[in-house]
């Protein structure tokens, strides 16, 4: 099994620190990590090896836990545990801060551009999430607030297509917003997880959504709207989300980071035990019930925790993770027949 | 069995008062980072501990001076490590208050496995968080990286376990705790040696 996922390099990212996020840009030339000593690093490849092209350390004061592209590729937000976020400009191949996002009481955790890229969501320790709007200016206004959590709020991450925003939390709950008459409201809590959830990630039409947890599951959660077929009851307009299959026994610490790839739909999972492991659905198993089967797995894929994992946007099978050990690693999955 | 302490030293507790709690000014930050056990009152909450005999050193055997031999880490080694960590409140180190005990440390070096289960004094002790990330620093900072350390609460022995313990198992909270100058302070000084 461990013969389908081969390394292909690996870069000390951030030596004496933990590398704790990676981010390709949309067309997926460019890898942004971050982390403990306090920096954000650009990675491009030259022939066949990948150089840090750009180091941005002139931004935070403290720790930078995560970092998003917006979807024209052009900017980087970057969320740092000095409760900032800062929005990055790209020229040629120099980065420039160009604005600064205040407001956070506390760490922010996770930052997340909407597709349409005028929005953005940041989320917090402050136990709020803050969609944020952007104008042709490069003015960031805040226009929500979002208190519905009620503990540390660990990940935000936007719908693939749509403005629905997802938020997951120390609370052991995962919370879906969208605008309602020029408010954001909270439309929807999945209950289910025992522990923290750590991370989540739409598949590609976003219908589902699989979230991860310090109670070493992966969940998967299917959308179903008003009236569908099933059964399943909406209250109002919105759509009820169910969970429809739990991935329990396969890990065994905390699980911190999941990526769903949008162009094979294969599962990846980023795991304290220092392990990465693939998940494929079965072909043949019912899409209201569905069954998933570990196809890959690295048992030390670093040699401490895994803190992130991701699939490069264009090259099917392609797969970037980084670790406290302050390592990145990049992968090729070859899917078994 | 042990002893009772009848009079905490001034010296060792910060500001004449309760170690942390007494001290919420200068405290601000920590207790915005671990809210859930800085607050309470300015008082001593366990005036008179039970004081207990400490172990005596660990017996070395021909086979830990051989120099080819490869040392395993076992519970003795790592017990060592934690059982003189001071108290935030009294002078007196982790074993001697019974908050830890070689028989609640369990190491599996081939596994790279270190879980440590501690005894607040009190049922309600605000400050078994601090303890646990005592602890917990002191093991990261003295162990090989490939160490994964688990630190908890005693079952049974704190009326917040499952919240401390949700806490110290966070690493991200603990990593944005320790960036925080007055809360590392107050960590540093329960794992400096005492004079």
């Amino acid at each position: 099994m461990k013969d389908s996922l081969t390394l292909l390099s690996r870069l000390s990212a951030h030596p004496d620190s933990r590398c704790w996020f990676l981010a390709w840009n949309p067309t997926g030339t460019l890898l942004a990590s971050c982390g403990g000593d306090r920096t954000i690093k650009i990675w491009g490849k030259e022939g066949d090896t990948w150089i840090c092209k750009s180091v941005l350390s002139e931004g935070h004061q403290r720790t930078v836990r995560k970092v998003a592209w917006s979807p024209c590729g052009n900017y980087l937000a970057s969320a740092s545990f000095d409760a900032t976020t800062c929005i990055w400009k790209k020229k040629q191949t120099q980065f420039e801060c160009v604005t600064t996002l205040e407001g956070h009481e506390n760490e922010v955790k996770s930052v997340s551009w909407a597709p349409s890229g005028n929005l953005l969501a940041t989320c917090s320790r402050d136990k709020s999430v803050w969609v944020w709007e952007v104008d042709e200016e490069d003015e960031y206004e805040c226009v929500s607030v979002l208190n519905s959590h009620t503990q540390d709020v660990k990940n935000v991450v936007w719908h693939p297509n749509q403005e629905l925003l997802a938020s997951a939390s120390y609370d052991d709950t995962v919370k879906l917003y969208r605008e309602e008459e020029d408010d954001w409201v909270c439309c929807a809590t999945l209950e289910g997880h025992e522990s923290t959830v750590w991370s989540l990630a739409f598949d590609k039409s976003g219908e589902r959504l699989a979230t991860c947890s310090d109670d070493k599951t992966v969940r998967i959660w299917c959308q179903y709207k008003p009236g569908n077929e099933h059964g399943v009851v909406c209250s109002g307009s919105d759509p009820s989300w169910k969970c429809i299959c739990t991935l329990s026994g396969f890990h065994t610490r905390t699980v911190y980071d999941v990526s769903w790839s949008h162009l094979t739909g294969s599962l990846v999972t980023a795991c304290g035990d220092d392990a990465i492991r693939i998940f494929e659905e079965d072909a043949c198993s019912d899409p209201q019930q569905p069954s998933f089967s570990l196809t890959a797995h690295m048992a030390r894929a670093h040699s401490q925790d895994v803190n992130c994992v991701v699939w490069h946007p264009k090259e099917a099978g392609l797969l970037a993770s980084c670790s406290d050990d302050g390592e990145i690693a990049l992968w090729q999955y070859q899917k078994l027949e | 069995m042990g002893t009772r302490l009848t009079r905490a030293n001034p010296e060792v507790s910060y500001n004449g008062n309760c170690g942390v709690c007494g001290s919420r000014e200068l405290y601000g930050g920590l207790l915005s980072l671990w809210p859930e056990d800085m607050v309470g009152g300015s008082q001593l909450e366990n005036a008179n501990p039970l004081i207990y005999q400490r172990s005596g050193d660990r017996q070395v055997t021909a086979q830990d001076e051989d120099e080819d031999f490869p040392d395993k880490i076992d519970d003795r080694e790592v017990f060592d490590l934690i059982r003189s960590i001071n108290d935030p409140e009294h002078p007196l180190s982790l074993e001697e208050l019974n908050v830890v005990e070689q028989v609640r440390v369990k190491v599996n070096d081939d596994q790279s496995t270190v879980a440590v289960e501690f005894t607040p004094t009190i049922p309600h002790c605000s400050m078994a968080t601090l303890i646990g990330l005592s602890i917990k620093v002191k093991l990261l900072r003295s162990l090989p990286e490939r160490f994964k350390v688990d630190v908890h609460i005693t079952p049974g022995t704190h009326a917040s376990e499952h919240a401390v313990n949700k806490q110290l198992a966070d690493k991200e909270r603990v990593a944005a705790a320790l960036e925080n100058s007055h809360l590392l302070e107050v960590v540093n000084q329960c794992l400096s040696t005492r004079s």
